[in-house]
């Protein structure tokens, strides 16, 4: 079997971002950053599938400019076996990211794919459910747990309220939830090792997919601030508020 | 051309947040709620029902049931295109489903939309709700999730609004509904509950704890906590709600003897109604709380579990 | 515990102006003498830049020296110095102008740059990796390796995956040893291993003590109107003068509409209710301040200690299999209030004197004494001797008789007095007894102008693997309460910029350590009374995420 697994550079997690004060959008100048946390689930999970013999190759794909060879070097030292980037200048949304990994897919011919659920920069929570669109293939979508078994694989999901398990056909998509897996520590060696590991550009043009923008982004601006609301004398009157004011009770 | 909200339900009652989402609809054009599935003709009563809604089409047939996203994606990509907006709750049933209709449809999908500026212009969160993005769709058909805690419930309407049947399209199946494990007996997870109830350092201990998780279990919520009370060891890492641990936005988020630092701020900020139980006046959490409690927690939480028999 | 082992002729431990000068400067001689060379960069912060706090005014010296087309090659250095002001806040409300001609020649800063030494940092740690040298982020060197005769032979790499108890998590990876014929420290002030290299080694034999300051910073995005690229105000005064303390101020317009503006509180004060922090937050609060800032964003905040002895204080920098470097020896000159570009000379000194050795000239008992050579006979030993007296006059005289004599050596004796002053008081040792002190009333935070601790750190991007052994160690557990608590009243609540320790009452008294919250400045490290707090590595990637600082 045949892993595709993606992974896009965000600001990391630890980073506040600030709006810009002209509200064109968010001031990422010289931020520190990383993989998207998710999608560092859904590379841990594609070694650990290669390590325990359930896939004999696997690949990352990720889509920006060229400092994503950075994250692309960060899951080769995770494990993965080589990587493609997908270069563009270009604001890439969901769709158009779904529709270069489609071709990539063409290429590649993987049978399991495995992203992140969402990227923490835009939260879209889109790709995977689009490429599986695409592809016409099956989706798993916010993994807690993977499990290939022959020509298909089982995939327990994170919905609301509960889980819920789907065997999908292979070739398949599947995103990842917190709770698939811890990824691993890199250890030094592997930065060392993943430098010498296979690592393709393709430019996005080259793939001949429309990645023109479907949405134009007007403004982006802070969040309202909270401010606070009352003082309740006991509890009879919080109770009263919260069930005839706020009616959340 | 009018707004299709698609209906998440479990056959005899529709989910929570597809109420909020026929309202968002309702700001959009005349409503139609679909609701697919198998032995679901409850649900679309319920649907026909509410305030704003139009018409209902039910495809109640065996290809739908169990909500994979596989048919229902191949039933809207048929009868998308006759709506001028598409909306589903933003929940794990609304996410799965409608990024995989837009890809369908070849449109862009716009995801938690938590307000409706125009029919081709919204609102919705980015950087876990640090920015909010004014988007505008140049698609001919919008396919969206909506955040519930953003628009109000449709209540019940006057009049009942037609039923009508749709059949459902058959698609290669690609995927096998196995299992489902809905938890209800035990406490929902954090992140996905309607109520989190946290507790801090004021707690003082983990037998206090008890305290928090009565209340919880009385209103069906989780139990979360402070970094400061994960620190002092009262609950594992996994309650922390803030910057380091869970976000979380409930329609109900009460915190019991937090302080309210911005780094647990953080986490719980989008919460639609907070609440403070604290004994010091001046600490910040009564900065953001929409109602506060300046009381001994001891006494006030026993009180309110009590009072809510 | 078995560990891997990787091995290259230099380790340098810390990613900052001194460790990336040295491994440019080894890249550089190895590539023009087509000599092999394996160096390696060890950084503690998620990536280089990550930890690096400085004001700053760069002065282009030492970067003239090791990357000629600095320009060309896209540096940051963006805003040249357009106007220096220094000012003398005399109080809550007033201040009072120097004429620049009475302000030291040391504080003249034209044809330097306003800078982000962190995205300098940035630059520096790319053109090391272009160079060829290996850098690592996000692995803090953890402990030394010493060798049979008593040298260093390199760094073991902290363990990643222990729990809060010590024990292994899963995914447990034991930290490395890295081996280096030769290692350089290069930790910056207060370096934890550069800590225990000059004890073990006695490197400070016979300097005064090492005197230190901490460093508060904010960056703000201001309005429009109230910006001016490359203006650079240096301040002294209020209102660390009206609680006995000394210190400067400093305020500097950088580029794209930001400001940076912060102060540096000499950590000899007495006062054990003192806070740097609320003297900071107060600080901004001087109309003089105020006004530039007013409409404007708070966009980060962040806080170092800085070593600031000086030659006097300068310990030996070589030992068997190693040298410190920057400012984690103490290399900066407290006159310019600049430790950049002595930083980097110091590192570029350290390279060429291994490359020499690793050439053949090699001692046998490995300890470089050409380093010590090498330094005297560079414009770094000539700038330290002519400020060697500053630190100390402000210490003896206080601002106005210090900055008199200041004004007098460095501008009509260019710093060749022949004397020297010394300060021989450490500052652990300065803190008074609380009975013996005024409580400090500070102003509340508006949210506005002046912030508290916790929203600061927010800023400051810091996080930590929460789930982890508490790197802030203490020698005696009882020491907080027994002595700290009751005879200074606890100052560690006070001089931690980052709200880390506190005291709480929910029954007897008890120090609670937010080893999260920790920024590594090390003050703690530097101001306990009695030296009981030993700031460690935490797990590799933990602290600040500054930007643009």
């Amino acid at each position: 079997m045949k892993i595709l697994v993606c992974a896009k550079r965000v600001v990391d997690a630890n980073v506040k971002i600030s709006v810009k004060a002209d509200g064109s959008g968010v001031d990422l100048a010289n931020l520190k950053m990383a993989m998207n946390p998710f999608d560092e689930i859904a590379v841990e999970e594609a070694v650990r599938l290669r390590e325990a013999g359930a896939a004999d190759e696997s690949v990352v794909v990720s889509l920006g400019t060229s400092a994503s060879q950075e994250t692309l070097r960060t899951a080769l030292a995770m494990g993965i076996d080589r990587a493609v980037l997908v270069e563009s200048e270009r604001d890439l949304q969901p769709l158009a990211v779904a529709k270069l990994l489609a071709e990539v897919v063409k290429r590649e011919q993987p049978d399991l794919i495995i992203m992140g659920k969402q990227a923490i920069d835009d939260d879209n929570n889109q790709t995977g459910q689009m490429l599986a669109a695409l592809l016409g293939w099956g989706q798993g979508t916010f993994a807690s747990r993977v499990v290939p078994a022959s020509g298909e694989v089982e995939v327990t999901r994170e919905i609301d309220g509960g889980l819920e398990t789907l065997a999908l056909a292979l070739p398949a998509v599947v995103t990842a939830d917190l709770r698939l897996n811890e990824p691993r520590y890199v250890k030094l060696p592997n930065i060392m090792k993943a430098k010498k590991k296979p690592l393709e550009v393709i430019a996005a043009d080259e793939l001949g997919v429309d990645i023109e923008p479907r949405l134009e982004v007007l403004k982006v601006e802070e969040p309202p601030k909270r401010s606070g609301g009352v003082k309740v004398a006991d509890v009879a009157e919080l109770v009263d508020k919260l069930r005839n004011e706020a009616r959340v009770l | 051309m009018g707004v299709l909200v698609i209906a998440e339900h479990d056959g005899g009652s529709l989910g929570p947040v597809t109420r909020n989402t026929v309202t968002a609809g309702t700001r959009l054009g005349e409503v139609t709620v679909l609701v697919a599935g198998e032995g679901c003709r409850g649900a679309a009563d319920e649907a026909a029902a509410l305030r704003g809604v139009a018409r209902v089409l039910l495809c109640d047939d065996a290809v739908c049931g169990q909500s994979l996203a596989e048919p229902l994606a191949a039933l809207l990509a048929g009868i998308g295109r006759e709506y001028s907006h598409l909306l589903a709750p933003a929940t794990t049933f609304g996410k799965n489903l409608m990024p995989r209709v837009a890809a369908l449809l070849d449109v862009a999908q716009i995801s938690e939309v938590i307000e409706v500026v125009d029919a081709d212009t919204f609102k919705r969160p980015i950087y876990a709700g640090n920015a909010i993005a004014t988007v505008r769709s140049a698609d001919s058909t919008k396919v969206m999730t909506v955040r519930g805690t953003a628009f109000e419930p449709a209540a019940a309407g006057d009049a009942a609004a037609p039923v009508d049947g749709v059949p459902p399209v058959a698609a290669k199946p690609v995927s096998r509904f196995v299992s489902r494990d809905l938890t209800q007996s035990d406490r929902p997870d954090l992140a996905a509950a309607r109520v989190v109830i946290s507790g801090g350092r004021g707690l003082g201990s983990k037998e206090n704890f008890a305290i928090i998780e009565a209340l919880a279990d009385k209103l069906g919520g989780a139990v979360g906590a402070s970094r400061a009370a994960v620190d002092a060891r009262f609950v594992p890492n996994d309650y922390q709600v803030g910057q380091t641990g869970k976000i979380v936005a409930p329609e109900l988020y009460i915190a019991v003897g937090i302080s309210g630092a911005i780094q647990h701020l953080a986490g719980m900020k989008e919460s639609k109604v907070i609440v403070a139980i604290n004994k010091d006046e001046d600490a910040p959490i009564f900065e953001v709380a929409d109602y506060g409690l300046v009381a001994d927690l001891f006494e006030a939480v026993p009180a309110l579990t009590a009072s809510l028999e | 515990m078995e560990r891997e082992t990787m091995e290259f002729d230099v380790v340098i431990v810390g990613g900052g102006p001194a460790g990336l000068s040295a491994a440019i400067r080894l890249r550089q001689l190895a590539q023009q003498q087509e000599r092999e060379l394996s160096v390696c960069v060890l950084e503690k912060g998620s990536e280089i830049g990550a930890h690096i706090l400085s004001g700053a005014v760069f002065e282009t010296r030492a970067l003239d020296e090791l990357l000629p087309d600095w320009q060309a090659q896209g540096a940051p250095l963006d805003t040249p110095v357009s106007e220096d002001r220094v000012m003398l806040f005399t109080g809550p409300e007033k201040a009072i102008r120097m004429p620049t001609m009475l302000a030291p020649r040391t504080m003249h800063n034209r044809g330097n740059y306003v800078v982000s030494l962190g995205n300098l940092c940035r630059w520096l740690g790319e053109k090391a990796e272009e160079a060829g040298a290996e850098v690592f982020a996000g692995y803090p060197a953890a402990d030394l390796l010493i060798g049979e005769s008593g040298q260093v032979e390199g760094v073991v790499t902290g363990d990643m995956g222990r729990g809060r108890d010590g024990e292994e998590k899963a995914g447990f990876e034991p930290g490395i040893e890295l081996r280096g014929r030769y290692t350089f420290f290069a930790e910056g002030c207060r370096g934890h291993l550069g800590r225990q290299l000059i004890e073990r080694y006695g490197l400070d034999e016979g300097c005064d003590p090492q005197h230190y300051g901490l460093g508060l910073k904010e960056l703000w995005q201001v309005e429009p109107g109230r910006h001016q690229p490359g203006l650079v105000v240096h301040g002294a005064g209020w209102p660390l003068s009206e609680n006995g303390a000394s210190g400067g101020s400093f305020l500097y317009h950088a580029g794209d509409g930001q400001v940076v503006v912060g102060l540096i509180v000499d950590l000899n004060y007495a006062n054990p209710y003192l806070s740097p922090f609320e003297e900071f937050q107060r600080f901004k609060r001087h109309p003089q301040i105020r006004g530039m800032l007013e409409g404007g964003k708070r966009l980060s905040y962040g806080a170092r200690a800085i070593a600031k002895g000086g030659l006097n204080a300068l310990p030996r920098q070589h030992f068997p299999g190693g040298l410190l470097l920057g400012c984690d020896a103490g290399t900066l000159n407290f006159a310019k209030i600049k430790g950049s570009h002595t930083a980097m000379k110091s590192g570029m000194l350290a390279a060429e004197t291994v490359f020499e050795a690793l050439a053949g000239d090699e001692p046998a008992d490995r300890d470089l004494r050409a380093y010590a050579t090498a330094v005297r006979g560079s414009w770094l030993h000539e700038e330290l001797h002519r400020s060697r007296n500053f630190g100390p006059a402000l210490h003896r005289f206080g601002i106005m008789g210090g900055g008199a004599f200041n004004f007098v050596e460095q501008n009509l004796f260019r710093g060749k007095l022949p004397f020297t002053l010394h300060d021989r008081t450490t500052d652990h040792a300065s803190l008074k007894p609380a009975g013996e002190c005024r409580p400090i009333e500070y102003p509340k935070p508006d949210g506005v102008i002046g912030f508290d601790r916790l929203s600061s750190v927010y800023v400051s991007n810091t996080g930590h693997e929460e789930d982890q052994p508490c790197h802030l160690t203490l020698n005696d557990a009882d020491v907080p309460i027994s002595l700290n608590l009751a005879r200074y009243d606890s100052p560690e609540q006070r001089y931690c910029p980052a709200g880390v320790y506190e005291i709480v009452r929910d029954g007897e008294p008890r120090l609670q350590i937010n080893a999260a919250n920790c920024l590594h400045c090390k003050t703690c490290d530097i101001k306990d009374p009695s030296q009981n707090i030993v700031w460690r590595t935490p797990e590799g990637g933990g602290g600040p995420n500054y930007p643009n600082m």
